[in-house]
């Protein structure tokens, strides 16, 4: 018994409260009804990840992708898209409503991500060469090395528009012309792939899935500039894409397309490993020099800028993982190609790894000028629990968060530059109402204090006395004082730190200070967390009403704040009580609150 | 492995390519795919994939290939592991734990029918095609 089609429904959580499962009944009987329950088979499925359109139906294998369906529409979608085979076009989804950000007129699909960078992860085998070659492996690097000259690489790339994807967003052509212009009888080329940022997994995942797409591009690298050496920094917290990047590398080398003349080209360039020893600083390109020249990881004034005076002084290309894993794309499609996705002034697409409170998290791959709306509500499918959202994260210890008054920004560089944020590397973390702004901003101060290398004052002193500031005001003795001292901290910090971690460590305060004042306020005048979750500000009480007297809270208490008798309500004393939390874990008739 | 040719590269690609193709249309191998990036071998592909083969060589099956690949993109449902049965479309299955991988080898390889609730959608379109 073979089914010919298969009508797919979203049972996702967004198309359930849409009646999908009604819907998936009336299909069903209609189907039985239209005699094709021998050649047509309903599924229910997870999360089709278009949930502001749900309930969304799918029909295979013709690929007929239906939005908004409702349990009444069966009878129409069985009748004439099943029998007479004609789809139903008001149902449809219009690709034309949000494809505003793809320029490309033959691609059609409707989903909302645009895999280039992750073009093969989820495909092939990353541990076969083979199967990166028959997609296109390598071929954008026979173009290179026998069709193109270095300026013309470095035209496609200027077309393009491509910008650096480790969150600074400097031009990558620029980067390259700088590095081929200098005269040197050594150059490097470098793959930054230290990803530090908490929460964020994107080059990790790149690396992982698709290895060889970051080799191709640093040989092509290599010959554009003029260098015959590559070292990937890739920190050891990652040994997985380790051991795939390893096995890549060694079936590349016995290919010949690392190494000595390849290809016959009489073009050489091989690739080593370098592994970090969990430093955060060591993502920043001067800090990850040192540490490749076998020296502490800590950075250096600028300029001289790598491009010019690198490893071991000589003229070095640093790219992230992410700026790499393009680049073989553009050179195959044309950098005209990729410059008609995202907006005008970023082009292309960003990998974001999609985390917090969110429903569908993982790695999505999205055109620059997608909305943070359409990220969340769309692809990610909405609030866990279907709880509020109170603001989004991007840049990690280096960004800012963003309200919802901005989810329909369109992401880019600039716009988010000016609402306070930066792209960063790609993390993207979801807050609800159950996040506390102030432990938000005391968690990345924390992280930058413990991973500051410690060469510079403004940092070393600057970022301990924020976090001390913020440890007062999530303790309950804050002033609004401590407010106005903390702005002039970071102003400092931002002036005066010899490198990125310093500068912008500040920017979690600042951005929370600017969208979220009441919040600490609310620390400091009213010694409340609103969020319920600075632990110094928690007062635990008993419910009268549920408290049966089982005494286990009493026995639990390490200072003994709880009284009361067997089978009579207890009770806690608020000046004895230390907030540590375990009469709320031991209590089985949930009688002890916390707030 | 023999270092390449331009010639020799250019023909690899080529042969390979075909091969890969005529798995989607013609085939007559059945290929299950595991997710095992870091985010599924934490969920379980490991024990997922272990499951797979032995549930396919429990019924005994000849032209049933089971696979490996990165990270899919759909960390929430972790272990994914995509089908792909000639004649059927290929679908890709979310939160698939050892148990639900006898499941899978029964009903959809061997009965060719899909599996409820578990079914995923690919998240973009493949541009290398």
């Amino acid at each position: 018994m073979s089914y010919k089609q298969f009508v797919l429904v979203c049972g996702g959580t967004g198309c359930e409260s849409g009646h999908s499962g009604q819907l998936v009944d009336n299909l069903r009987k209609e189907i039985e009804a239209a005699g094709l329950s021998k050649t047509v088979q309903v599924v229910r499925t997870g999360c089709l990840g278009f949930c502001e359109k749900g309930p969304i139906v799918k029909v295979l294998p013709e690929e007929t992708f239906y939005v908004t369906v409702k349990p009444e529409d069966a009878r129409e979608l069985v009748r004439e898209h099943l029998v007479k085979g004609r789809p139903v076009t008001r149902l449809l989804y219009d690709r034309r409503q949000s494809r505003a950000y793809i320029g490309l007129d033959n691609i059609d699909f409707y989903q909302n991500q645009f895999r280039i960078v992750l073009r093969n992860c989820g495909i092939i085998d990353p541990d076969k060469i083979d199967e990166y070659i028959a997609r296109d492996g390598y071929r954008a690097l026979e173009k290179v090395l026998f069709e193109m000259s270095p300026d013309d690489v470095i035209r496609e790339l200027e077309k393009s528009g491509l910008r650096g994807r480790g969150g600074a967003g400097f031009p990558t052509f620029r980067k390259w012309q700088f590095t081929k212009l200098v005269e040197a009888d050594q150059k490097y080329v470098i793959c930054n792939a230290d990803e530090g940022d908490p929460g964020a997994y994107m080059d990790r995942s790149t690396l992982e899935g698709d290895p060889h797409s970051v080799l191709e591009a640093m040989i092509i690298a290599g010959k554009t500039v003029g260098s015959n050496q590559g070292y990937i920094y890739i920190r050891a917290e990652y040994p997985l894409a380790i051991t795939r990047l390893e096995t890549a590398i060694a079936q590349a080398r016995a290919y010949g397309l690392l190494g000595r003349n390849i290809l016959g080209s009489g073009f050489s360039f091989d690739i080593e490993l370098r592994l970090g020893a969990g430093a955060f600083v060591c993502g920043e390109e001067t800090a990850l020099l040192a540490s490749v020249e076998g020296k502490r990881g800590t950075p250096s004034p600028r300029p001289p800028f790598p491009a010019v005076r690198g490893l071991w002084g000589k003229p070095t290309v640093i790219n992230n993982v992410e700026t790499y894993a393009n680049i073989p794309v553009i050179l195959l499609k044309g950098g005209e190609w990729f410059g008609k996705i995202g907006t005008a002034t970023s082009k292309g697409t960003k990998v974001f790894a999609l985390t917090g409170k969110i429903n569908n998290s993982g790695l999505i791959e999205v055109p620059m000028g997608t909305t943070l709306r359409q990220i969340i509500f769309d692809i990610g499918g909405g609030i866990r629990g279907g709880r509020t959202f109170k603001a989004a994260q991007t840049g990690g210890p280096s960004g800012g968060v963003i309200p919802p008054e901005f989810l329909d920004t369109p992401i880019d560089y600039e716009n988010l530059g000016k609402i306070g944020s930066i792209m960063g590397s790609g993390g993207l973390i979801v807050m609800d109402d159950t996040d506390c702004i102030v432990d938000v901003a005391k968690f990345y101060l924390d992280f930058t204090v413990d991973e500051s290398c410690g060469k510079c004052a403004p940092c070393r002193i600057g970022g301990r006395t924020l976090f001390n500031y913020l440890d007062k005001i999530s303790s309950g003795k804050g002033t609004l004082e401590d407010i106005e001292r903390m702005k002039d901290v970071c102003q400092a910090m931002q002036r005066a730190s010899l490198c990125g971690l310093g500068q912008t460590a500040p920017n979690p305060i600042l951005s929370t200070l600017r969208y979220f004042l009441d919040e600490y306020k609310e620390h400091i005048e009213q010694r409340k967390c609103r969020a319920v979750k600075c632990k110094k500000l928690l007062r635990y009480s008993i419910d009268p009403v549920k408290c049966v007297g089982c005494t286990a809270c009493a026995r639990v208490c390490p200072v003994k704040a709880i009284s009361g008798e067997r089978k009579k309500t207890h009770v806690i004393d608020a000046a004895t009580c230390i907030q540590c939390g375990q009469c709320f874990e031991v209590c089985k008739f949930r009688a002890v609150q916390k707030a | 492995m023999s270092k390449l040719t331009l010639e020799a590269l250019r023909k690899l690609r080529d042969a390979k390519r075909k091969e890969m193709n005529q798995r989607d249309t013609s085939a007559k191998e059945i290929h299950i795919v595991v997710g095992m990036g870091t985010c599924g071998i934490a969920a379980g592909a490991k024990e997922t994939l272990n499951a797979l083969v032995d549930a396919v060589s429990a019924q005994k099956l000849g032209n049933v290939l089971v696979r490996q690949t990165g990270c899919m993109g759909l960390c929430h449902s972790e272990p994914t592991v995509e089908v792909a049965v000639p004649g059927m479309p290929r679908v890709i299955y979310g939160r698939v734990k050892a148990e639900q991988a006898a499941a899978i080898v029964e009903q959809h390889v061997v009965g060719k029918h899909l599996l409820d609730s578990h079914i995923l959608d690919r998240p973009a379109v493949d541009v290398m095609r």
